[in-house]
This record gives C-alpha cells, sequence and structure tokens, in this order.
C-alpha cells in the first residue's frame, strides 16, 4: 500500500464516477460483443495530412447532399401517388394531383418537395465539384484509380436519378422530356430501340412507363448509389486523404516520428511493416507523386 | 492437454446451463393453446406451468446474488483424430470441406436461380410480349368531308385511357379502284403526328377553325371514348422539339428528322373507320388517292429504314 496520503473522493466526485460508469457500461457491453465501437473509431477518427484544405470538404458535401435527397424522397414517397390514371372528379392525371397537392395543400410540403427538387441540382453539382478538385489535385492517381471510376459510377447513376425523376410531376414538361429522352435511347444502335421499349415499358408511353420511372427512381438506383457509396468510402479510409499537390510534406517524405504509437490498426495512418524492399509503399500514399 | 489460456470470457460469470427456461416457453405455448381451446382451463394449467418454471428460474439465475456457490462443468473435447481416420481422409475423393462447399455453391446457385430468373423475367418481359393492335374506332366516314383535312385526336387503349390519346391528320380522298379486286374502295391519308426525330408532336402548319376552313370541327362518341375533331388547311407539319418540317403528305422537308411521317393503316367496318397499326414511311410520292407511299415496317422515332444506317438496327423488338 503507498504511503502517499490519499484523500477520500468527495459526493461529487463518486457521483460523477458513478455516471460515467453508468454511460460507459453500455457503450462497453456493444463494443465488447460487436467490435462496432472500435469500428467507428477506425472510420471516424483518422489521421489526415496537415495541410488538407476546405476544397476536401466536397466529397462529404455530396454525401450530404445524396442524404437529403434520400430522406426527402422517403418522406415524398408518402404523399405521392405514381397513376397515369384519370381523376373523374377532376380530369386531371391523379400523379400530377398529387404533387399539387404535396405543393400546395400538405403542411411542408411545398419546402420539402422544394429540398427534393432543388436539391437534385445541388447533388449533381456538388459531384462534378468534387470530380474537379479531385482531378486538380492528382488524387485520381495510384493507387485511388478505382475509387474514380466508382465515382464517375455514381455520378452516372445520379444522372439517372435526374431522368427518372423528371418523369414523376406527370406535366407536359416531365412527359415529352421523357418521350425525348427515352427515345434518344432508342437510337442507340444494335440495342436501342429495345431498351428503349424496355424503359416504356411497351411499345407505347403509359401508365406503365410511370410506375416503373418511379421504382426505378426510388428503389433500384438508390439502392445502386448507397453500395457505391459505400465501397467509394471504403477506399477512401483504405487508402486515406490526398496530400495537396503544393504539400510540404509531400513528394516521397519520410513520415514524421508519432510522439505515442496509434491507437488506431496499421495500415490506415501508419504505414503497415513491410519487408525491406518494398519501400514505395513506405510513406503515406498521398505523400507520393 | 496444455493448460488452458484464461480467454476474456472466463471472467465472465456464465450461467449455468439450465432446462427451465425450455419449461417456461411450455408454459406460455399452454397459455396461447388454450387460449384458442379452453381459455378457462387450458390457459390456467399454461400459466401454471409457467409461474413455477419462472420461479425456477428466476432462482437458479439468481444462485450467485444470492450468495450460493457455483460450480459450471467446463466442456471439454477430445480434439486428437486417430491416424486411421486421418488416413482414410487423405484416400476419400471427396473431402467433407470439398463436397459441403460445392453443395453450398450448387444449392445457392439453385436457389438463386429460381428466384433471379423470374423476377428478371417479370422486370423485362411484359414490355415485350403481348404487344396487342389496338384498333381504334373513328365514328362515321360519313363524318369527314372530302379532301379536308382534320385535326384527329382519340384514345388508342381504353384501358389506359386518356394517358393512350394519340393525335393523327386525316384526310377524306373520296375512292379508288382496287387494283386487286376492280372495287371502288374508300381512301384515307391518316399521318401520325409522332414526329420521326424523337417523338415529339409535330403541329400542322395552318389556320384552324370554320371561320378560315369552312369546316366545322366536331366531337365524336367512339367505342374509344371522346374523340375530337379539328378542322386545318395544312402547308405542312412542324415539331416543336427540334424544328424538323414535313409537307402535307408527311415527306421530310428539313430538320433532323431522319424519314417521313408515320401513318396508320386503317380500314372501314360498317361505314365506320377504324385506325389499325401504324407503318413507317420513307418518302410519299404524289398525293391523296394517287399517293405512292414507300412503306416500311413500323419503326420508332429517329430510326432510319433506308439507306445504310438501317443496317444499324437490324432486330427490332417485337411490335403489334
Amino acid at each position: 500500500m503507498a504511503t502517499t496520503h490519499r484523500r477520500k473522493p468527495t459526493k461529487a466526485e463518486i457521483r460523477r464516477q458513478k455516471m460515467e460508469a453508468a454511460v460507459l457500461y453500455p457503450i462497453d457491453w456493444l463494443e465488447e460483443r460487436s467490435g462496432l465501437i472500435g469500428g467507428l473509431r477506425y472510420f471516424l477518427f483518422r489521421n489526415v495530412p496537415s495541410d488538407v484544405n476546405w476544397m476536401q470538404t466536397l466529397g462529404s458535401a455530396a454525401l450530404t447532399a445524396f442524404l437529403v435527397q434520400a430522406i426527402t424522397g422517403v418522406i415524398l414517397a408518402m404523399y405521392y401517388v405514381p397513376s397515369a390514371t384519370t381523376d373523374p372528379h377532376t380530369g386531371q392525371p391523379v400523379a400530377w394531383e398529387s404533387i399539387v397537392n404535396i405543393s400546395d395543400h400538405l403542411t411542408l410540403g411545398w419546402l420539402v418537395r422544394g429540398m427534393h427538387r432543388w436539391g437534385a441540382s445541388v447533388f449533381i453539382i456538388l459531384m462534378f465539384l468534387h470530380m474537379g478538385r479531385v482531378f486538380l489535385f492528382g488524387a485520381y492517381k495510384y493507387p485511388r484509380e478505382l475509387n474514380w471510376v466508382i465515382g464517375v459510377l455514381i455520378l452516372v447513376m445520379g444522372m439517372m436519378e435526374g431522368f427518372t425523376g423528371y418523369l414523376l410531376p406527370w406535366d407536359q414538361t416531365a412527359y415529352w422530356a421523357t418521350v425525348v429522352g427515352i427515345n434518344l435511347n432508342g437510337t442507340a444502335p444494335f440495342l436501342g430501340p429495345w431498351l428503349a421499349q424496355f424503359l416504356r415499358g411497351g411499345q407505347e408511353i403509359s401508365g406503365y412507363t410511370l410506375t416503373r420511372f418511379y421504382s426505378l427512381h426510388m428503389l433500384v438506383i438508390p439502392g445502386a448509389i448507397i453500395a457505391l457509396i459505400t465501397l467509394h468510402l471504403y477506399l477512401v479510409i483504405r487508402l486515406g486523404v490526398t496530400s495537396p499537390p503544393w504539400s510540404k510534406d509531400a513528394a516521397g517524405g519520410e513520415p514524421e516520428e508519432e510522439e505515442e504509437p496509434s491507437q488506431l490498426r496499421p495500415g490506415l495512418t501508419r504505414p503497415v511493416p513491410r519487408p525491406s524492399g518494398a519501400s514505395a509503399m513506405q510513406t503515406e500514399p498521398g505523400g507520393r507523386e | 492437454m496444455e493448460p488452458e489460456q484464461p480467454s476474456p470470457d472466463t471472467e465472465h460469470d456464465l450461467p449455468a446451463p439450465t432446462l427451465y427456461p425450455i419449461g417456461f416457453a411450455i408454459g406460455v405455448v399452454v397459455i396461447l393453446v388454450g387460449l384458442i381451446i379452453s381459455p378457462l382451463l387450458i390457459s390456467s394449467i399454461g400459466a401454471a406451468i409457467a409461474i413455477i418454471f419462472a420461479i425456477l428460474w428466476a432462482r437458479d439465475a439468481t444462485r450467485e446474488l444470492r450468495g450460493e456457490q457455483v460450480v459450471v462443468e467446463p466442456e471439454r473435447r477430445d480434439t486428437t483424430t486417430p491416424a486411421a481416420d486421418q488416413q482414410s481422409l487423405a484416400d476419400a475423393p471427396v473431402t467433407r470441406s470439398v463436397f459441403l462447399e460445392g453443395a453450398t455453391l450448387g444449392l445457392g446457385a439453385v436457389i438463386g436461380g429460381l428466384i433471379v430468373v423470374p423476377v428478371a423475367g417479370f422486370a423485362a418481359l411484359p414490355s415485350f410480349l403481348g404487344q396487342t393492335e389496338h384498333k381504334v374506332d373513328l365514328g362515321p366516314i360519313s363524318n369527314f368531308s372530302l379532301n379536308d383535312w382534320f385535326i384527329a385526336t382519340f384514345i388508342v387503349d381504353v384501358e389506359q385511357g386518356e394517358v393512350s390519346r394519340r393525335t393523327a391528320f386525316v384526310r377524306n380522298n373520296g375512292t379508288v379502284t382496287d387494283p386487286a379486286t376492280k372495287q371502288q374502295v374508300p381512301s384515307f391519308t391518316i399521318i401520325s403526328n409522332r414526329c420521326t426525330h424523337l417523338g415529339c408532336p409535330t403541329q400542322a402548319n395552318g389556320p384552324t377553325g370554320k371561320k378560315f376552313t369552312g369546316v366545322a370541327p366536331f366531337k365524336e362518341h367512339t367505342l374509344n371514348g371522346p374523340a375530337v375533331f379539328q378542322s386545318v388547311i395544312p402547308a405542312g407539319y412542324g415539331c416543336p422539339c427540334h424544328g424538323s418540317q414535313f409537307d402535307p403528305e408527311g415527306n421530310r422537308i428539313a430538320g433532323p428528322a431522319p424519314r417521313a411521317l408515320d401513318r396508320y393503316g386503317f380500314e372501314v367496318v360498317n361505314g365506320r373507320l377504324v385506325l389499325l397499326s401504324t407503318y413507317s414511311v420513307s418518302t410519299v410520292v404524289g398525293t391523296g388517292a394517287q399517293a405512292q407511299i414507300n412503306k416500311y415496317k413500323e419503326a420508332g422515332p429517329g430510326e432510319h429504314i433506308d439507306g445504310p444506317e438501317q443496317w444499324l438496327y437490324p432486330l427490332q423488338p417485337p411490335h403489334n
């Protein structure tokens, strides 16, 4: 037993300790059984180059725009009716009427539909800006080529979301834009006419076109985008964040000694120990020219 | 056998194996069955079973809390394999793991196929199979005054309703001698307004309405629902989307369209004009009943039907 005199903890300190224990207990419980807390730390608390700048937030901004689209879309689906039939009372198509209802009558419907409508453009614009940043920083180079490819696929999927979502208001603009869009696909050589007929859900544009586009717009393509974003983020975490081209740390410099060993797994922010001769990968990938 | 390394799990107070939860579950089942058969009698028995086992289970689970000594017999297994077994393993044509791997993949493929093939078929095939021809009744031919153009809008598919409303430019050419039967048969020019570029609705270039054309517009309640006929004197047809221009017979004269406007086939049944499927046209020479129409199978907008470009579309999806 140590000879130093120990002050008895005050009541406040004891209460505080108990509070901490109460908070930590469920976290520890979860961590011990799932490793999820460690996984979350691994995902969120990463070392990044010291000279990253605001341009490198464009990717997260695009992700946020996608999440906004997903959430507002889920809510809009609660009120939207994808039916091309005519309402016998008003003589208007049901789908168009449900859009009018969302915009003009339902509380806050105008706001959520507006967020979805304008957010669609924001999502595409942010993806392009993010793409431009990656291009100008040279962040598409080895070993990140695959992430560029996945990003392009996400961009294509985003455009398909735009194409399928444009039909849903079922007004004249939507209808004729989709007629032209589908027939554009139809002019592709060889399989074009087949693709057009598949998209139309038949020989003529009809109610099946609307339900089909609705399903593609809210189920098929978002699912694909979520899968691709998951892959995209996995590669970002695996390969780390790129230094800007003007970085002083770049160009093969040795990483600085860490004052205390990182608690994170090797391969993320610390170089993986490698046999000699494989010095090319010793530095952080982002620091390479 | 080596002494066991203490693993993190041994730090836990693992509860001893017990059968009490099973008894409790049986009691709950008896309650539920009793609710259907005899709520008073059977459910009471079930409740009794459940309560007894719940008490026993609770006592068992809290033994340590109440200060009793708990001894859990650790589970042990002999992991050594006799040499003879190892020999026979090496001789076996297919090892257990290889067999299980193959069975898992094979069964997975079969189950996956059973699900994916019909679902993918349902996604794609209805667009192509069962495309039926819709005959469109346009009312008595006596409505169409000789050599006057009408902009006719009509419902093609009664089941689909207004969404299948289409437009055609119709002119009654009078009668013409059928070369086969030498009989006088009615002749109509019926031009689809769908632009052959990308499918936008072409508009008639010319005045409409009785004031200009001298012919009154009319409505007709046909077998396909309401149809509207607006008289017009077309100098040709123009597309609002990308500016293609066509002459009154539908020949392309300017713009990005690759061919003349499509035409509807027709028949006259009991004195009523009935539209059939559309067919594609490369060019039309002459006009009215004497027009020489270069007919082709219906092709989609933007597709060439003659010249070398037609080879870009060798296989058409099923049409009606």
